[in-house]
């Protein structure tokens, strides 16, 4: 079986995460950017996992714990999201400049 | 044959007696292994002076009467200890060791330069003489030289004085005895010069160092011949090579070495025609002129032939430059004796005759006696400080040197009165006082010199041993006609001075009643035939292996001695019928009626005036100018050059901490500055350049990663 496809895959979901981390302004945009880096590592992780994984298939098992702790991590991002933009009526990174200061 | 032959029987002693008491000597004992404490004591104290003199009681004095006083000690007892048993020792510390030699087998330095103590007959007497009449003089002195403005610095000087003769006389070797002899130099032009006031007195401390100079520099170059010929410095290696025969190269160049040697003897002796400086001398503090005509100075040159007398004594060494000796020292008793004559400056009249009996004891030295020599400098020693201080008691009381500001002063100072005319008589050579023993033994050396065992002989000179006898008699005339006239001028008649003169504190006439004690017994000794300890102790028994060279008196020479106490005596009844009865005016009476004398001895024979045109004036004027012209041209050129050459580097200095410095310390802060400016752009607060960076630097890292592994597998 090649994986070269599922690579390519996870480097592409991968590439898309990181630009939409870097370029976008909004923060829930720049969270789910985050979760597509995260998708493309799980993917990677079972492909992985499935060419030369062994009986315990630790490599399946790390996916589901980094989707545990993904949907944790939105969790939290997306409150801390929205008690900003309570604060300060932008979830604009941009103007999230107070450690400049 | 000579004609003194008809005077009667001649008896002198044959070489077997010193022979056998060469093998009991004292060769070792803590009291001689210490005697490096002779000179050391004094050097040391003269520093002491120096820096602590002022602080203490007596401003220094009780230093230098210390450590003169620890030497006379010393040598009073090394003294009866070389008397009574005989003394040879040397004592030696390596300093310095030059070069490398190979002798036969051995490999030795080549030039080895050692601090030594010699103890021995003729250095005991020294430390002896040393000690002694320097401890007089410098009790006297701190009566002298109350109220002296230099009192300590004088003091510091003279203990410099005695300890620099006592580093010469101490030397086992020419390199120290050089040292020694310029130690005594420098210390005679300190105290020479010591009223620096005085433009005279300045100018005759350098007359007197100059004139010496001619003969260090002789010395010097005697002592490098000697030296080098030899291998060694060292005295004993010098007088092995002189015991092992004339084969050795030092018999080639010992002419040249011998004379180069006693030319040096002749400086500090003050031998004509060298001699000019001493008179001049007199400007110093008189305490000085006693101690300089005594004991230390002038005896040096004397010193010096006595301990290279087997050069000058064996045949194939120096023995040729003895007829040079002989020549000098019998020009200068005579005509030296002859100048005193005409003085009016008490002081001179003693100089004089200190030059007229150091020409005695060079002319002994240079006719082979080595003991009546010495025996005379010994003597000698006692009256002429004897004479220097009751002269300087006198000009003490009469605040003038000039004789004719004196004049029956016997009845305001009979204590000085008493002991300069024991002095004077002792000088004249009047039985029983020391100087008719000392004198009569070089008299009847000379005349032994002249005999037919006698070395002018063996040598063809017999007419020349008759004609110094001759000489040499004439000078005891002369040496007793004008004592007189100088105790004539000085104590008797009518008081010419001004004020009332009155007799020296006791500080003052101790040791003037010491010293006449000394003058009336130290000629006792030594008499022929009865006591011979100073022969014994000086003499026969130094130079073992050379004691057929050194001829004394076995039995007074009666021929002699009664000529010699004849001329003496007529001395001084002419002397007597001249001066006592006061009844010409001086200068006739100076001038004996002889047309041109009284001119030619008043001028010094025009030896000071040949110099001072001859050789002072015609080099004063270039030398002079030569001096100012480096003076304004060398040195001012090396002084504006060293100002030029300090501003340009101060100079240098500025622009380097203006430029340099400066400039490196704004570059850090601007470089600082620029850096941080630049790095703050990217302190922007912006998460996302963050994050860019930080995805950059990963992925760089991975890059450089895969890249790595890449190459590597």
């Amino acid at each position: 079986m090649l994986i070269s496809q599922f690579i390519v895959l996870g480097a592409g979901l991968f590439s898309l995460g990181v630009y939409g981390v870097l370029t976008r302004r909004n923060a829930v945009l720049i969270l789910l950017s985050v979760e597509l880096m995260l998708a493309a590592v799980n993917i990677n992780m079972v492909a992985f996992d499935a060419a030369w994984g062994d009986v315990l298939a630790g490599g399946q098992i790390f996916a589901l714990f980094i989707i545990a702790v993904a949907a944790a991590e939105v969790g939290i991002g997306l409150a801390i999201v929205l008690l900003i933009f309570r604060n300060r009526q932008s979830a604009n990174v941009d103007e999230l400049d107070l450690l400049k200061l | 044959m000579s004609v003194f032959a008809a005077l009667g029987p001649l008896v002198l002693a044959t070489a077997e007696e010193g022979a056998e008491h060469a093998a009991d000597l004292t060769t070792s004992g803590p009291l001689l292994s210490a005697a490096w404490l002779i000179p050391v004591v004094p050097m040391v104290l003269t520093f002491a002076i120096v820096f602590w003199g002022k602080k203490l009681p007596y401003r220094g004095w009780e230093l230098a009467v210390g450590s003169m006083g620890f030497v006379a000690l010393y040598g009073i007892v090394l003294f009866f200890m070389n008397m009574s048993q005989g003394i040879t020792y040397e004592g030696s510390v390596t300093l310095a060791e030059i070069g490398t030699q190979a002798l036969g087998d051995n490999v030795g330095s080549a030039l080895v330069f050692e601090w030594g103590w010699m103890v021995d007959g003729l250095s005991i007497m020294m430390y002896f003489v040393v000690g002694v009449v320097g401890t007089l003089v410098f009790v006297y002195a701190k009566g002298y030289m109350e109220g002296d403005a230099r009192y300590t610095w004088f003091f510091a000087s003279f203990t410099l004085f005695g300890g620099g003769m006592l580093v010469l006389v101490s030397a086992p070797n020419l390199i120290q005895l050089i040292v020694g002899w310029e130690l005594v130099g420098v210390a005679s032009w300190l105290l020479i010069g010591h009223y620096w006031e005085d433009h005279d007195a300045s100018s005759s401390a350098i007359k007197a160092f100059l004139t010496n100079k001619i003969g260090d520099a002789a010395l010097f170059i005697g002592a490098i011949i000697v030296g080098l010929s030899v291998g060694s410095f060292r005295f004993t290696d010098i007088m092995d090579v002189i015991a092992s025969g004339s084969g050795s190269p030092l018999s080639r160049f010992a002419f040249w070495g011998g004379v180069a040697i006693f030319i040096g003897a002749m400086g500090k002796s003050a031998q004509f025609p060298l001699h000019v400086w001493l008179p001049d001398a007199m400007a110093g503090p008189t305490p000085v002129s006693a101690l300089m005509h005594a004991a230390t100075m002038v005896t040096a040159g004397v010193y010096l032939i006595a301990r290279m007398f087997p050069f000058y004594a064996v045949d194939g060494f120096a023995d040729e430059v003895r007829w040079v000796i002989i020549a000098v020292g019998t020009l200068t008793l005579f005509l030296t004796g002859l100048i005193a004559l005409v003085q009016d400056d008490i002081k001179k009249v003693l100089a004089y005759s200190t030059l007229s009996q150091l020409g005695y004891m060079v002319t002994a030295m240079g006719a082979g006696a080595y003991t009546a020599g010495l025996f005379h400098l010994f003597t000698h020693a006692f009256f002429k400080a004897l004479l220097f201080l009751g002269a300087g008691s006198v000009i003490h009381a009469v605040h003038s040197n000039n004789m004719s500001d004196m004049g029956g002063l016997r009845r305001f100072m009979p204590k000085t009165y008493s002991t300069f005319v024991i002095g004077a008589l002792a000088l004249a050579g009047i039985v029983p006082l020391a100087g008719f023993w000392s004198k009569d033994e070089i008299l009847a050396s000379i005349r032994f010199a002249g005999s037919a065992d006698g070395y002018t002989v063996a040598q063809g000179g017999a007419w020349l041993a008759d004609f110094v006898l001759v000489v040499a008699i004439a000078g005891a005339f002369v040496t007793a006609f004008y004592m007189t006239r100088a105790v004539s001028l000085t104590f008797f008649g009518e008081y010419k001075g001004d004020g009332h003169p009155h007799e020296s504190p006791n500080v003052m006439t101790y040791p003037l009643v010491a010293l006449a004690g000394f003058s009336v017994v130290a000629g006792l000794i030594n008499i022929p035939g009865v006591t011979s300890l100073f022969t014994d102790g000086v003499g026969a028994r130094f130079f073992a292996g050379f004691h057929e060279l050194e001829h004394h008196a076995e039995s007074l020479d009666l021929g002699v001695a009664l000529i010699g106490t004849l001329a003496a005596a007529a001395g001084i009844l002419i002397g007597y019928r001249i001066w006592f009865e006061d009844k010409e005016t001086q200068r006739a009476r100076d001038a004996f009626g002889v047309p041109l004398l009284y001119p030619l001895l008043r001028r010094k024979y025009y030896i000071d005036d040949a110099y001072f045109y001859g050789v002072v004036k015609p080099l004063r004027e270039p030398v002079a100018r030569g001096v100012d012209w480096f003076n304004g041209h060398v040195i001012d050129l090396v002084v504006n050059g060293a100002g030029f050459l300090a501003r340009a580097a101060g100079k240098l200095v500025y622009l380097f901490d203006q430029r340099a410095l400066d400039g490196a310390i704004n570059a850090s802060a601007g470089i600082t500055s620029f850096g941080g400016g630049r790095l703050r752009l990217l302190q922007s607060g912006r998460v996302q350049q963050y994050a860019t960076l930080l995805f950059a630097g990963t992925v760089l890292l991975v890059a450089g990663f895969v890249i790595y592994n890449g190459l590597t597998t």
